[in-house]
């Protein structure tokens, strides 16, 4: 074999693999999370109006660049006024609360079952008068 | 000869601090009542090259720590207890009605980055002169227990960007009832910095204040001449002038016979700057020119990032030269690339 059919076959190999690839990157596409990023700065959420389809996982990828602690908690208004009375110093427990570290990046992946508009709010105190509040839109999928 | 004399009464200079354990889902900044900074005063004077200022801490009673963070123009160069009557002498010329036990310690570097250029214990009082961008320094805070407000990355950053030099005040409330301290009682700070500019933070008042309260605080000058401010105290600007005349021999001569004030010179002029803002609308500092050529820097009033300045009032001729060679040798480069073929030739 000559070293030009050599290479035409390994070219023709490479792209059946990446076509191959592709393929199974489409048909996997609906379950695989759909991510968002979020960066906080200066105090605020970016972007502070995020829209994701319900029934799908969501990993948020949350960036703090500021130097003092943060929350991002989402939920209904029931939830954040449970949150802003509350005195649980550190969240962990549930994915859709985290606390993120100064200068720290943070993910959590949410699947969201029902369409509706939540809000996400840090509930550290003065964060939320601040401005530190962003809104969740879920659609039907 | 320039000086320049600034005082802050009945007026908190500094970002506030909340110490202790760190509360979260919207607990409140500090125990409530528990322990309060009543107020902090600030006297800063200008002459031949050094800023003296002297700030009190009032103790408002309760227990644990509290503090602020003040920005300065400079590494100061000492800072020791202040003295007595220094800050209500100057109150008292506008409106007619502070022992040596600092201990300086060596430069170290703190883990957060921010690096820590000196620390005095001043009564009940932990000073530490920090060197460090935003980031630091709030890093800083939060190691040592402090948590700052909302606000704070951004106005920190608007500090950080013109100096790097922080001094944090850790107040501790317990140390301050062993020591008999009754509620109301200031603990005087003398801070002497040498630098060529002086300035003094206003914004800084604002910090963790929602954007419609009202800050509202006096600023005394004591400059050779009548001093150039900006922004103007036209009392539009949220600042307004109050008092401009010369300095008064009893006044001058009150002032220098306190403790550590003997660089109060012979003569001089008494400015008293009112500052009545909502705090969303106290973004700026005040810029002071002492010199005489009337031209106060738009980078101390906050108004243009020192960045910006020195690209607009400098032109590095060699380093354009240099751009524009590497410029001519990249794209000779390319063309000879492209003129290349596999097996040497060339088209």
């Amino acid at each position: 074999m000559s070293i030009d059919r050599a290479v035409a076959a390994l070219g023709l190999g490479l792209a059946t693999a990446l076509g191959a690839a592709a393929i199974a990157s489409t048909v996997g596409r609906s379950e695989q999370p759909l991510v968002v990023e979020i960066t906080i700065h200066y105090s605020h959420f970016s972007p502070s109006a995020i829209t994701v389809p319900a029934g799908r996982p969501v990993t948020f990828v949350i960036h703090n660049t500021d130097p003092i602690d943060h929350e991002w908690i989402v939920g209904d208004a029931a939830l954040h006024e449970r949150h802003r009375t509350g005195t649980e110093p550190f969240h962990n427990a549930r994915p859709t609360e985290v606390s993120i570290l100064p200068l720290s990046n943070r993910t959590t992946t949410v699947t969201f079952a029902q369409p509706g508009t939540l809000t996400y709010v840090c509930h550290l105190p003065g964060h939320e008068a601040y401005g530190m509040t962003g809104t969740l839109v879920v659609t039907g999928g | 000869m320039r000086r320049l004399g600034i005082i802050l009464p009945a007026t908190l200079l500094g970002l506030l601090l909340a110490a202790g354990p760190a509360f979260a889902c919207g607990g409140l900044i500090g125990p409530n009542g528990a322990v309060n900074l009543l107020r902090t005063t600030t006297f800063a004077g200008y002459h031949d090259g050094t800023e003296h200022y002297v700030t009190a801490f009032q103790f408002a009673g309760g227990g644990g720590a509290f503090g602020s963070i003040t920005p300065l123009p400079a590494v100061p160069s000492s800072v020791v207890k202040g003295g007595d009557w220094t800050l209500q002498r100057l109150i008292r010329e506008t409106s007619p009605v502070f022992a040596y036990d600092a201990v300086r310690a060596g430069a170290s570097a703190a883990a957060s980055g921010a690096e820590e250029l000196m620390k005095v214990r001043i009564d009940a009082l932990d000073i530490t002169v920090l060197r460090g961008g935003a980031a630091d320094i709030g890093t800083w805070a939060t190691d040592h227990g402090f948590r700052l407000p909302p606000d704070a990355p951004e106005v920190l950053d608007f500090y950080a960007e013109r100096s790097p030099i922080f001094l944090a005040a850790a107040f501790d409330a317990d140390a301050a009832a062993e020591r008999g301290q009754q509620l109301g009682d200031g603990t005087p700070v003398h801070i002497t910095i040498p630098t060529d500019n002086p300035w003094v933070p206003l914004r800084i008042l604002a910090l963790g204040k929602t954007g419609s309260e009202q800050v509202q605080a006096d600023v005394y000058l004591l400059t050779d001449d009548a001093p150039a401010l900006l922004p103007a105290p036209t009392g539009k600007t949220g600042i307004r002038l109050d008092h401009s005349a010369a300095a008064t021999d009893g006044l001058l001569t009150d002032l220098r016979s306190d403790r550590g004030m003997e660089w109060i010179p012979s003569t001089g002029w008494l400015t008293k700057i009112a500052v009545d803002s909502a705090a969303a609308d106290l973004t700026y500092d005040l810029a002071i020119d002492a010199s005489g050529a009337g031209v106060p820097s738009r980078v101390d009033a906050g108004f243009e990032l020192p960045s910006a300045a020195a690209i607009a009032g400098s032109f590095d001729g060699g380093r354009l030269i240099l751009a524009l060679v590497f410029s001519i040798v990249g794209v000779f480069g390319v063309y000879l690339m492209t003129r290349y073929r596999p097996g040497g030739a060339v088209r």
